[in-house]
């Protein structure tokens, strides 16, 4: 743990650095790094530094407006929440379990989603400091970089995130901010020449994707201590998982895992998150500090996203992967993976997965069928959770009779991990910074372990809960005696 | 276009990258482009101030202090610069919150609700840059030379309008390259 780094004692006489903005990342971050005269690391902070508010301005709101309207929060993952929103919104229509053809097409949309938003974060984002080293000339280092020295992977990277776009397309009506999921189920399904279409490259996105696996496999054994040791923090991990434990990334139930792998909660209902996480706000970020309740905010942080996942579940349920899955985990016999470049691994895994996973549901015949939209009895409100790209996604919602929306609560992935990001951030700097004249390359090593997260600094930017609004107290008989609202008072 | 390839630096400011991601579903067409453009500052490279440059792409409107510095630095080296989808030209969705107080919004996000630990604090680091009272599009603060509309602009827009551009033409968008969602 790297506490201690994360405030200075006495900060009047330290020499501030300031890595901004950081690069080769979604959204806007900035790291500080107060520095004595030798050098010594007093305090390293990675701040989220936009305040937007979404949830805010949603309040108000028609609630089918919001599927469409939270997509805005970002454009790189936008099916996320687009999908996390409509299944939240489904319980509003009275929809406990959307027609089989709505499930296959969403379940269709999210593969592609995360087909498309790992491989832009390995090919276009990450494989640079990879493939090139951390500290290398920071000219070239970039996906143009990469194409001149690496021509195959870079193509090979941009065909796969042209695949993911596509499945997307086809199921959302446009690559970004579709409009194909609605409350209660979707507006489309998918026509056979659009699944010939999307079946013509698959088995090229196989092989590719199996060559991505491979090839960080390959990175984490040729440098296996650095692979092993960069910026290692070990923590809790959470993830939603299938009800029989397996790996499912629309769907399922919470469970949580502390750092030597035993369960510390699981089965948990998406609609029980709040018994679970609480958030802590601290004065330098923008973005909160989530924490599992009953291990409190020092100890109770987590990780989330690929590495959490593929060691939260008790099997991939698609052959290519379990057994890439079963590589990675013997890597590290006996105990979990925590460093922060293993997550590159799990995300190809996830990526393989992906791919596997279209095929399957490409074969499905009611993927094609025309019961779109589920019925029931009006609902008051819900939550949706979705494993997103990057890891578990809330959105929690209520809605009025008049059909407005008075309450949004959403924690995005990215702000599970930021408590994560800074312990790793920290390491790094003990490990590469500390006692050392700071250059461009020392630097970018900071870079390279927040990247492994693959933060959406965007999404984190927007996700900042507004909650509830009103306390009712009622006598046994009822009625209500006390009212107690906590909502925006004006400002005098 | 006679060797000296085009310097093109992108920003995002109150944007939700989804305007970059349209210029990266130029799919393989990015090769081609590489040909006759080389980014300068941009999210895509590790440049973190922009240098001299033919053309600035700009996501988003201003949201904050930091949003409007970055754009006057970009204004001051580029020759053309231009608001790329909703948010740069109006606002977009981040500015449905000008009809709210940007306090109201800190306090009911920071203040109140279920699952904030210790009552909790609205930040107030000096590292974290003012918010903006309203949310504002570029051409409050900065000449644009061009405003390309889409939330995001396919792929298909901005390929044609880099295209144009490249070849010396006026930029004109063809029949169904124009739309607002
Ligand atoms: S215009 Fe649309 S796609 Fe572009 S940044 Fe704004 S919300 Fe995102």
């Amino acid at each position: 743990m790297n506490g201690d780094l994360e405030t200075a004692k006495d900060a009047t006489k330290l020499r501030r650095i300031a890595i901004e903005p950081v690069t080769r990342v979604e959204g806007h971050g900035k790291v500080t790094i107060l520095l004595d005269d030798q050098h010594r690391v007093h305090q390293v902070r990675l701040h989220i530094v936009e305040f937007r508010g979404f949830e805010r301005f949603i309040q108000g709101r028609p609630y089918w407006e919001v599927p469409v309207m939270v997509q805005r929060l970002c454009g790189i993952c936008p099916v996320s929440h687009h999908l996390a929103a409509s299944k939240a919104l489904d319980k509003v229509v009275g929809v406990q379990q959307v027609p089989r053809t709505a499930e296959l097409v969403r379940r269709l949309m999210h593969y592609g989603q995360i087909l498309q938003s790992h491989a832009l974060h390995f090919y276009h984002l990450s494989s640079p400091d990879l493939l090139f080293g951390f500290g290398s000339d920071p000219g070239p280092r970039n996906v143009v970089g990469v194409l001149a020295a690496y021509p195959d992977i870079a193509k090979q990277g941009v065909l796969l995130r042209k695949f993911g776009q596509e499945v997307i397309r086809i199921t959302a009506g446009k690559r970004v901010h579709g409009t194909g999921s609605i409350p209660g189920g979707v507006n489309k399904s998918v026509s056979p020449e659009d699944r010939e279409e999307l079946l013509r490259p698959l088995p090229e996105i196989l092989e590719w994707a199996q060559a991505g696996v491979r090839l960080v496999a390959a990175l984490h054994q040729q440098h296996q201590d650095l692979y092993d040791h960069f910026g290692t923090v070990p923590s809790s991990l959470l993830s939603l998982v299938a009800k029989d434990g397996s790996l499912d990334l629309y769907d399922g139930v919470l469970r949580a895992k502390d750092h030597q792998g035993a369960i510390i909660f699981d089965q948990v209902e998406p609609q029980d998150y709040l018994t679970r996480l609480q958030e802590e706000v601290r004065s330098w970020s923008y973005m909160k500090f989530p924490f599992i309740e009953s291990l409190g905010p020092s100890e109770g942080w987590y990780k989330v996203g690929p590495l959490a996942r593929v060691q939260n579940c008790d099997r991939i349920g698609t052959p290519l992967a379990e057994a890439a899955r079963q590589e990675l985990l013997a890597a590290a016999p006996g105990h979990l993976v925590h460093a922060p470049l293993a997550y590159h691994w799990a995300r190809m895994i996830e990526l393989l997965h992906s791919a596997e996973v279209i095929q399957e549901l490409l074969a499905e015949p009611e993927l094609g069928g025309s019961e779109l939209v589920g019925k029931g009895p009006r609902g008051g409100g819900g939550v949706g959770i979705i494993e997103a790209p990057r890891g578990t996604l809330i959105h929690h919602y209520q809605v009025d009779d008049q059909d407005l929306v008075t309450l949004c609560n959403l924690i995005v992935s990215t702000t599970h991990n930021n408590q994560a990001m800074n312990e790793a951030i920290r390491q790094v700097a003990r490990q590469y910074l500390d006692g050392h004249e700071p250059t461009e390359g020392l630097l970018n090593h900071i870079e390279v372990a927040i990247r492994a997260f693959d933060p959406c600094l965007s999404c984190a930017t927007h996700a900042l809960g507004q909650m509830p609004l009103v306390v009712e107290l009622q006598d046994p008989s009822g009625q209500v005696v006390a009212r107690l609202s906590r909502g925006v008072e004006p400002i005098g | 276009m006679s060797g000296k390839k085009l310097r093109v630096a992108t920003t995002s400011l109150a944007g939700c990258f989804g305007c970059h991601m349209s210029l990266l579903d130029i799919d393989e067409r990015l090769i081609d482009l590489l040909e006759l453009v080389e980014f300068d500052a941009s999210p895509l490279t590790d440049k973190k101030h922009p240098g001299p440059c033919d053309l600035a792409l700009i996501e988003g409107g201003l949201c904050n202090a930091e949003n409007v510095h970055v754009l006057r630095e970009l204004r001051k080296q580029c020759k053309i610069l231009v608001a790329v989808g909703a948010c740069a030209i109006t606002g977009g969705l981040p500015a449905q919150r000008n009809n709210l107080d940007v306090r109201d919004c800190l306090r009911s996000v920071y203040l109140s609700g279920p699952g904030l630990a210790g009552g909790g604090l609205i930040p107030n680091d000096p590292e974290l840059p003012l918010p903006l009272a309203q949310v504002h599009p570029l051409h409050d603060v900065v000449k644009v030379d061009y405003f390309l509309p889409g939330c995001p602009p396919s792929a298909d827009a901005i390929w044609q309008f880099l295209t144009d551009l490249l070849a010396g033409r006026t930029p004109a968008l063809g029949h169904g390259l124009i739309h607002y969602d």
